[in-house]
């Protein structure tokens, strides 16, 4: 018989070493799938975690690693936060939609002007106002009417979609764009861009994801504010009695995560994707969840977990180009990640005892 | 007693990790037996009957039902057996009605409205009142264990197992238990009768079994055996009995005036024109059955519940409006009755918990970052003075036993040297040298001149340590009176005991 | 905008199709969190479920064995679910996205090779003259039998609720676990069970999706179905009958909002599309839920 015991206190050393767990159960299981789906599993493992790292393209892969971990890392640092205190934002992709389409918006007002100093920076502060601005509806919602934050705020990416399109289509195209949707390339508007180094990947939201993790560090260990989120997560009723107000909890992890959603969004469009377009949101929001979990909603372990995750993405690509694995089989693979993780997680907390006790006498 | 005794346990054994909760433990209970299982918290009282219910497997041992095997690998088990078992909490379903609770206690229910008519006969030949469609979330503690006894009942139980019956009860309303369960002995049942209490016992019981630290030390005939005697072999050494200061006859330093606030969620209590002023050097006993709006009153002191202007002053500056750390800033500290989860969070780790109620009057943090060093010495200051039995401070608040996490949250709050202090239930689940020891700290805070409240369902508990004793009934309060000279009786009637008197006495 | 090319008529019975998948993913859902377990994995469920029928339809050609198939393909989604919540105690919240993510990943798998094949339709349930009535004919009759099966569901729960001793166990075990398991009940046992039944549901609503509505494989097809039937059990405050109205209500926004769209008003597309989205989130708003299972979404574990 097995059964599970609850440990008097968690256990650090399962809590870290869970995700590496984790990590080797999804590469046995995917080995498996890939199997299944006809390809060598040893040489799918070894494109999709080594190639982009070692492999002959690493030249081209590595960069690419940096661009897809940037808007990751960001928005799950952010999501971490509402986490920890049992806040769940899972609309982060519609936050970043917004995000991306404010800071658009504000750049392209500016079109054709050249004063990078001023420009970029307005740009910033509008992404990250959109994002904040859109987490703020389930925020408030939920602290005025008790309304469920977690449908509020998925409901919201619908409707961030449609707004992206409405947008790519109407306001925000290109008028030199021959018809064609899509606003201008912001990428290559001097003022606006947010490239550092093209060539090596660099680009501002790189940056911000850095200084997101030392800032959510910093929150979570050092701060009142971080020891508030924690302990509303451990136990809601101790943080009241501890002096939590816990309406102004939601509306600052809320409007926290939404912000750095809204930053995702706005360095991605005037970097990596250049321009508003009907198909412009890559689903970093949602894979931003895994990611959060995965760094174990602690910002390190998410710095972590978010260059593993943009392995995934870009070790994926490479797969689907030289063995043809198809693009699904990357994320039921992310998917799988989590799970693996969710279920080594208990050790956590439990040990597992087989068989019977014995006593001594 | 009879010849088959109706049960018998030989060499029960059940260990949990690091605790050996059972050792070889003997027992037997004869027919039409009141037996009282007597011991502290902790002493292994619940396990045990848990096995003899089929919660939990011995891990050796056996046990034997009218001299069969017996062996209940689930409470169905248990309960086709005839044994039945009220439980001390946990086992009612607040947002269903009385007979469905009932229902989902017995194996083959009748159709509702045949158990409906069932119930009302039942509750009327025992004298336990009760309407089979009322929500169980809207009554009152003791018809909720009134409709734990009738579930029971209903089942024609040859053995009853009773886990602390009267913790929840007002004197009145135990003296209505206590002439149920003599006619049940009458119609020949008998009943297990879990309790610490060796006044009850003396006064309701045939045989007591006292255990120890999971061991029996001893069987006695309740009748014969003095208090005394029960209450070493149960505790095994002598007590500290508190030492209590005179009042002083400082400033009021806590006024209550009008105090009025909604119930904050669906099965709690409204508070109602609550005033009471407090003086230094005082200590305040607030008695009452649980549910009547003790944690109300807590949660409106603490300031986790805001409250409008002017309802509650500190040295005559309003401070209803406040959260809780603008109260702490002024010396009004509290502590609640749930320890784990309320006053203290149960994963993180002792010095987190020392923060969680000190950071801003210990000065424990600078511009909002914390000072983390500190909070270990505050946590450390606080295992040392009160005597709190853990490893360090970096271990999680739920690896401590009940009594010693009551200490370090009692400590917690006194180190900080409130000037009002406001405490539920400090020694609830506690051991007996832990709760002395708890008493005693509060005895000393109102010698040092802040103002104490005590809010307690133990009224041997508000005798020893109240100067002045009031009673919340149904969320008012009475107008309090000097504890000293108040008899049992008085103070049923200010717990407003008196319900269903009447009916019960009829039959009783 | 010629609003004379929409017919009320055929609006009404559309709407009782197009509340079809939402209503039975929302009945299974509600089950569940009576249950007191928090699934937010229907999306996921639902969606490998419209794969699943869609290529069992296909295959077999029965459009019924597809329903059976996708009911199966739900209910074994539901069981990593169920094993990650209720025997290595995951969390609930975290553990239904999880499944949501790796719901919309399988399918997009599973069904790479069928986008744009044609599936088997159902047929109409021919109730003979009953159909040719006129208004009520249209609106109640003729529609397929999977219409019908959803309102049998949404009966068949508020009867086993409020009736049956099943029901009865049900609703305590979702009100407080620990008295339920003091008092004998399989809390993990039964959890499993109505997750299971969840997921069934489910499954049936997206293949509802796949191989009525549409009726074609596409990927993320469901495009928060899932998450609509979520919010509607709220809003029904976990009451089968009241859900009906939430689906309904739901589904008449649906249908409305397309009929506009094919009527060429002159409300931008984008705001037509968004406008169920934005109804749910009304909704949510303006109805208070009622009081939830005590025991939803908190871990159970049988410790000593």
């Amino acid at each position: 018989m097995i059964a599970l015991e609850r440990r008097p206190q968690p256990s650090q050393a399962w809590s870290a070493a869970a995700p590496l767990v984790a990590v080797l159960l999804t590469m046995i299981a995917g080995g498996l799938l890939f199997a299944a789906l006809g390809k060598d599993p040893v040489e799918a493992i070894k494109t999709i975690f080594w190639d982009p790292l070692f492999g002959r393209t690493a030249g081209f892969s590595r960069p690419q690693l940096l661009v897809k971990a940037g808007p990751l890392i960001l928005i799950a640092v952010g999501l971490a936060m509402g986490f920890r205190a049992g806040i769940w934002n899972i609309g982060a992709e519609g936050q970043y939609i917004v995000g991306a389409l404010c800071g658009a918006a504000v750049g392209l007002a500016f079109y054709p002007m050249e004063a990078r100093w001023l420009i970029f920076p307005l740009m910033v502060l509008g992404g990250a106002a959109g994002g904040l601005l859109w987490a703020m509806i389930p925020g408030l919602l939920k602290v005025r009417f008790g309304t469920n934050e977690i449908l509020v705020s998925l409901m919201l990416v619908y409707v961030a979609e449609q707004l992206l399109a409405s947008m790519a289509l109407g306001a925000l195209r290109n008028p030199e764009g021959m018809g064609f949707p899509g606003s201008r390339n912001l990428a290559q508007y001097a003022s606006a861009t947010s490239w550092i180094d093209r060539s090596s990947g660099m680009h501002w939201g790189v940056v911000a994801a850095f200084v997101a993790v030392i800032v959510g560090y910093v929150i979570l260990s050092q701060h009142l504010l971080g020891f508030r989120i924690r302990l509303t997560g451990e136990s809601p009723r101790a943080a009241r009695f501890s002096g939590v107000n816990p309406a102004r909890l939601v509306l600052i992890c809320l409007g926290f995560s939404g912000a750095l959603a809204g930053l995702a969004g706005l360095f991605e469009v005037t970097g990596p994707s250049g321009q508003i377009s009907i198909d412009f949101n890559a689903g970093y929001g949602f894979t931003a969840i895994i990611v959060a979990f995965l760094g174990r909603l602690h910002p390190v372990g998410i710095l972590f977990a978010g260059l593993l995750m943009a392995l995934t993405y870009v070790g994926g690509e490479i797969a689907q180009l030289t063995l043809g694995l198809p693009g699904a089989a990357i994320q039921l693979f992310q998917g799988m990640l989590l799970f693996f993780l969710l279920a080594v997680d208990v050790l956590t907390h439990f040990r597992v005892r087989f068989g019977r006790r014995e006593v001594k006498p | 007693m009879s010849a088959a005794p109706l049960l018998a346990l030989r060499g029960i054994t059940k260990a949990y990790p690091g605790v050996v909760a059972n050792d070889h433990v003997a027992l037997t209970i004869g027919a039409g037996e009141i037996h009282a299982l007597l011991g502290e918290n902790g002493a292994g009282k619940s396990t045990l009957v848990k096995m003899i219910y089929g919660l939990v497997a011995p891990d050796a041992g056996s046990m034997t039902l009218s001299g069969a095997p017996y062996a209940p690998a689930e409470p169905r088990a248990a309960r086709a057996s005839g044994v039945a078992m009220v439980f001390q909490h946990f086992s009612l379903f607040d947002a269903l009605d009385v007979a469905e609770n009932i229902a989902l206690g017995m194996e083959a229910p009748p159709p509702m409205r045949e158990l409906a008519a069932q119930i009302r006969e039942v509750s009327e030949t025992y004298g336990l009142p009760l309407d089979p469609g009322r929500l169980v979330g809207d009554l009152s503690a003791g018809e909720r264990q009134r409709v734990e006894i009738v579930r029971c009942l209903l089942q024609d139980p040859r053995l009853l197992i009773m886990d602390e019956p009267t913790s929840v009860l007002t004197p009145q309303e135990v003296s209505i238990l206590f002439d149920t369960l003599r006619q049940l002995r009458a119609d020949g049942r008998s009943i297990l009768y879990i309790s610490h209490k060796l006044e009850e016992i003396r006064a309701l019981c045939d045989t007591a079994t006292i255990l120890r630290l999971g061991k029996v030390v001893g069987t006695c005939d309740p009748k014969t055996a003095s208090a005394r005697e029960m209450a070493e072999m149960m505790v095994g050494g002598t007590l500290h009995v508190p030492e209590k200061a005179p009042p002083g006859d400082g400033p009021v330093l806590l006024s209550i005036s009008g105090l009025s606030a909604p119930a904050p969620h669906a099965f709690g209590t409204a508070l109602k024109d609550i005033s009471l002023e407090v003086r230094q050097g005082e200590v305040v006993g607030i008695g009452g059955v649980a549910g009547n709006g003790q944690d109300e009153l807590l949660l409106a002191l603490s300031g986790e519940m805001r409250v409008r202007p002017g309802m509650i002053r500190m040295d005559g500056r309003d401070v209803g409006t406040l959260g809780p750390d603008g109260r702490r800033a002024l010396g009004l500290q509290t502590a609640p009755e749930e320890r784990m989860g309320h006053a203290a969070a149960p994963d993180m780790t002792l010095t987190e918990n020392a923060l969680l109620s000190g950071h801003a009057r210990k000065n424990l943090m600078n511009r909002g970052f914390l000072r983390w060093g500190k909070a270990r010495l505050f946590a450390e200051e606080i295992i040392k003075a009160f005597d709190v039995r853990t490893p360090g401070p970096g271990n999680a608040a739920r690896s401590l036993s009940g009594g010693n996490l009551q200490k370090f949250v009692i400590g917690r709050e006194i180190l900080q040297n409130p000037r009002v202090f406001v405490v539920n239930q400090p020694t609830w689940g506690v051991d007996a040298s832990a709760a002395a020891a708890i008493r005693q700290a509060l005895l000393d805070l109102a010698a040092k001149g802040a103002a104490v409240i005590v809010i307690s369902q133990d009224l041997d508990e508000l005798m020893e340590v109240s100067d002045r004793f009031a009673a919340l009934n149904e969320g008012r309060l009475s107008p309090p009176r000097p504890a000293q000279g108040l008899t049992v009786d008085q103070i049923g009637l200010m717990l407003g005991g008196a319900h269903d008197m009447e009916v019960a006495h009829v039959h009783g | 905008m010629d609003l004379s090319t929409i017919n009320p008529t055929l609006l009404v019975a559309s709407l009782m199709v197009a509340s079809t998948p939402i209503l039975l993913a929302a009945i299974g859902e509600l089950v569940v969190e009576r249950a007191g377990v928090l699934n937010l994995g229907v999306e996921g469920m639902m969606i490998t479920g419209a794969v699943c029928g869609f290529i069992v339809a296909v295959t077999t050609g029965s459009p019924l064995l597809g329903f059976l198939g996708a009911a199966l393909g739900g209910a074994a989604l539901s069981m990593l679910f169920a094993l990650l919540t209720q025997v290595l105690l995951s969390n609930q919240v975290a553990t239904g996205l999880a499944l949501t993510l790796f719901g919309l990943g399988l399918s997009a798998l599973l069904g790479q090779g069928y986008i744009g094949v044609k599936s088997p339709t159902l047929p109409k349930v021919d109730l003979g003259p009953l159909t040719d009535l006129p208004f009520v004919g249209r609106v109640i009759f003729g529609h397929d039998l999977v219409v019908y099966l959803a309102l049998a569901l949404v009966a068949g729960v508020w009867a086993m609720l409020r009736f049956t001793r099943i029901g009865l166990i049900l609703r305590a075990v979702g009100e407080n676990h620990d008295a339920a398991h003091a008092l004998g009940y399989h809390v993990v046992r039964i959890r499993f069970a109505a997750i299971a039944f969840g997921g069934a549901c489910a499954g049936l609503g997206g293949a509802y999706l796949s191989l009525v509505r549409v009726p074609q494989w596409t990927e993320g097809m469901t495009a928060g179905a899932g998450w609509i039937a979520l919010a509607i059990v709220v809003f029904a405050s976990w009451r089968p009958w009241r859900l009906l109205l939430g689906a309904w209500l739901f589904g008449g926004v649906t249908v409305l909002q397309l009929n506009l769209q094919a009527a060429g008003a002159k409300v931008p597309i984008e705001i037509l599309s968004m406008s169920p989205y934005l109804a749910t989130i009304a909704v949510l708003v303006i109805m208070s839920a009622g009081r939830a299972p005590g025991s939803l979404g908190r871990p159970f574990h049988a410790s000593s």
